[in-house]
């Protein structure tokens, strides 16, 4: 915060409010990793601690919408202060989606150790850790308000894009070779989906907070790099 | 240096010594103090602040809260993933007011096990490889002996030809035997130093004159050459044998028919970055060289550019993890080159006797 407030107990507020959602981010960071080593370790027991861990993060959630509606209606915050119980708001709904794409990922990794081991696994471990990281600087740049780290990761989502799409052709091209590999192929082809999302909100977040601390937008259009929609592995065709 | 609220120089100096991350909390989880080990190595500030805008793992969190709630120390174990993974115990114990009663806060310190951790994990992988190692030699001789006793059992002409194979899997389970047994001969004297003294120029023709047949088989032309007088080195014969047997016939191996595989010994001021002289033994082959993404695995267990071609030339992965192994007994180096499509050098450097 760049100003001190007469009354201390808005501070006070806005305070927990920041502490809030920098607890929300590591929750959902943390469900993130767990639910990948779920799937990588095929540790059925660690993914569901993550399910469970869900709940967690939705009560955080409900604290910062109670905490930000009173701001809204006891303090009746102006410009940065406004800007901030605005981005409270919006980034803990992006984090609480997250913590539910990764809570399916974990639900899917238990049913994914059910299945033969399969190698794509690492790729998807290799995306996982990537959003991972990003949801750790986004979450680092709103605490410090630090706009230009911000920016770093809502212009370099493309990284996760291509990854995610390099994933969907290597799973096809799995499904393909052995029908036994449909199955944990297309749970993993949401997993890998699931990771993408969660890169989005990810994406999301970082704007909010550019907005948080300039008071606009981020202009530039983005680059956009996600081309599974468009993949297509022809079978029993053999060409050059 | 520690950022503290309300804390004296002295104690700021305090925390300040200790060299594993110290954070101080208050009862409503705010920082109150860290130190420069607790900023440098885990990244937690804002003091004044909440805990959680710097520490935001859940499992340490939680663990604060029970310490505050309830008054009792707890362990546990941390693991922070970016930018490397980490992982750490703490121990979150209550602080206690100086009128005793009531808990003020809590401290939290943090103990680095990311060592021990790899350690095991590796410990973990290397028993996985060296079983999938040895059982595709073992599953291969398993089915050839299923079909001698079954289809094959009357067929003279198969039986010779699968003969053949089983002894060559066998072979190769031996070698992998031989070579696993060698690995865990030379960690267990890992902290001996090597005794004796080794003429270089010796050590080498006894190498070469080795490997003469297996470099006419594959059309290589192998050269000693000494640079200077070089002096002799200290250490074991049988093990810097072993050194240069595996690199100069690993230099056979992916060398090109009718090119040249040198090896030349010079003199050296100093070995790596002490103040020893030494020796210094490049083995260069004219192969095809090996891209730089794989060079610093090279000395990897199993570790191999092309699993398929190491196999087909009886190749275990273990090699130049043995080279690596010796070499750190006889506090020599190894240093790799390579040119893509040229060639590769090999320098083993050993301190003189």
């Amino acid at each position: 915060m760049a100003q001190q407030h007469i009354v201390k107990a808005f501070d006070d507020q806005l305070n927990q409010l920041d502490a809030k959602i920098a607890e929300m981010g590591g929750l959902a960071e943390s469900m993130l990793a767990d639910a990948i080593d779920a799937l990588s370790k095929r540790d059925a027991d660690l993914a569901a601690e993550v399910v469970a861990g869900d709940r967690k993060l939705d009560t955080l959630e409900n604290d910062v919408n109670s905490l930000a509606l009173r701001l809204l209606a006891l303090r009746q915050p102006m410009a940065e202060d406004l800007r901030t119980v605005l981005a409270a708001l919006k980034i803990s709904s992006d984090l609480e989606r997250a913590g539910d794409l990764a809570k399916n990922v974990a639900k899917r990794a238990i049913t994914i150790a059910k299945t033969p081991p399969l190698a794509p696994v690492t790729g998807i471990a290799n995306l996982g850790a990537l959003v991972q990281s990003r949801i750790k600087t986004t979450i680092d740049a709103y605490v410090a308000r630090d706009a230009k780290l911000a920016l770093d990761v809502w212009s370099s989502d493309e990284e996760v894009d291509q990854l995610h799409t390099s994933l969907f052709r290597e799973l096809l091209t799995y499904m393909m070779e052995d029908p036994r590999n449909i199955t944990p192929c297309a749970h993993l082809l949401f997993v890998a989906k699931n990771i993408e999302r969660i890169g989005d909100h990810v994406t999301n977040i970082a704007e909010r907070v550019v907005f948080l601390v300039r008071g606009r937008l981020p202009e530039r259009e983005r680059h956009k790099e996600d081309e599974s929609s468009s993949t297509e592995v022809r079978p029993f065709k053999k060409d050059a | 240096m520690t950022i503290g609220l309300g804390l004296s120089q002295r104690e700021t100096g305090i925390l300040d010594s200790i060299p594993e991350p110290v954070v101080i909390v208050d009862n409503q989880r705010a920082v109150v103090a860290v130190n420069t080990a607790a900023g440098r190595e885990i990244g937690v500030g804002y003091a004044g602040r909440a805990l959680a805008l710097s520490l935001r793992h859940p499992v340490a969190l939680a663990a604060v809260d029970d310490v505050l709630s309830r008054g009792v120390s707890r362990s546990v174990e941390v693991t922070f993933r970016t930018p490397t993974q980490r992982t750490y115990a703490m121990l979150a114990a209550p602080l206690q007011s100086a009128t005793g009663t009531a808990s003020e806060g809590a401290v939290l310190v943090f103990h680095d096990v990311t060592s021990e951790r790899r350690a095991q994990q590796m410990r973990a992988d290397f028993v996985a490889n060296a079983s999938h190692e040895l059982r595709s030699p073992l599953s291969a001789i398993v089915g050839f002996i299923e079909t001698l006793r079954g289809p094959a059992k009357d067929d003279a002409a198969a039986r010779a030809r699968f003969l053949d194979v089983m002894a060559q899997e066998a072979a190769r389970m031996t070698k992998l035997v031989e070579d696993l047994l060698s690995l865990s001969a030379i960690e267990a004297d890992k902290h001996v130093a090597p005794q004796g003294k080794v003429e270089v120029a010796r050590l080498l023709q006894r190498v070469t004159e080795a490997l003469q047949g297996r470099a006419e088989a594959r059309s290589v032309r192998m050269s000693v050459e000494l640079r200077d007088a070089v002096p002799d080195v200290a250490g074991d014969a049988d093990q810097l044998a072993q050194v240069f047997r595996n690199l100069i016939e690993n230099a056979i191996n992916y060398g090109r028919p009718d090119t040249d595989v040198r090896v030349t010994a010079r003199a050296v001021d100093r070995v790596g970055e002490t103040t020893r002289s030494g020796v210094a033994i490049t083995v260069e082959d004219e192969g095809e060289g090996i891209a730089p993404d794989h060079i610093p695995r090279l000395t990897e267990r199993f570790y191999r550019v092309d699993p398929g071609r190491s196999r087909k030339l009886g190749g275990t992965g273990l090699g130049l993890a043995i080279v690596k192994h010796i070499l750190n007994r006889h506090r020599g180096r190894l240093s790799i080159a390579s040119d893509v499509g040229r060639g590769s050098r090999f320098t083993v450097t050993l301190p003189a006797a």
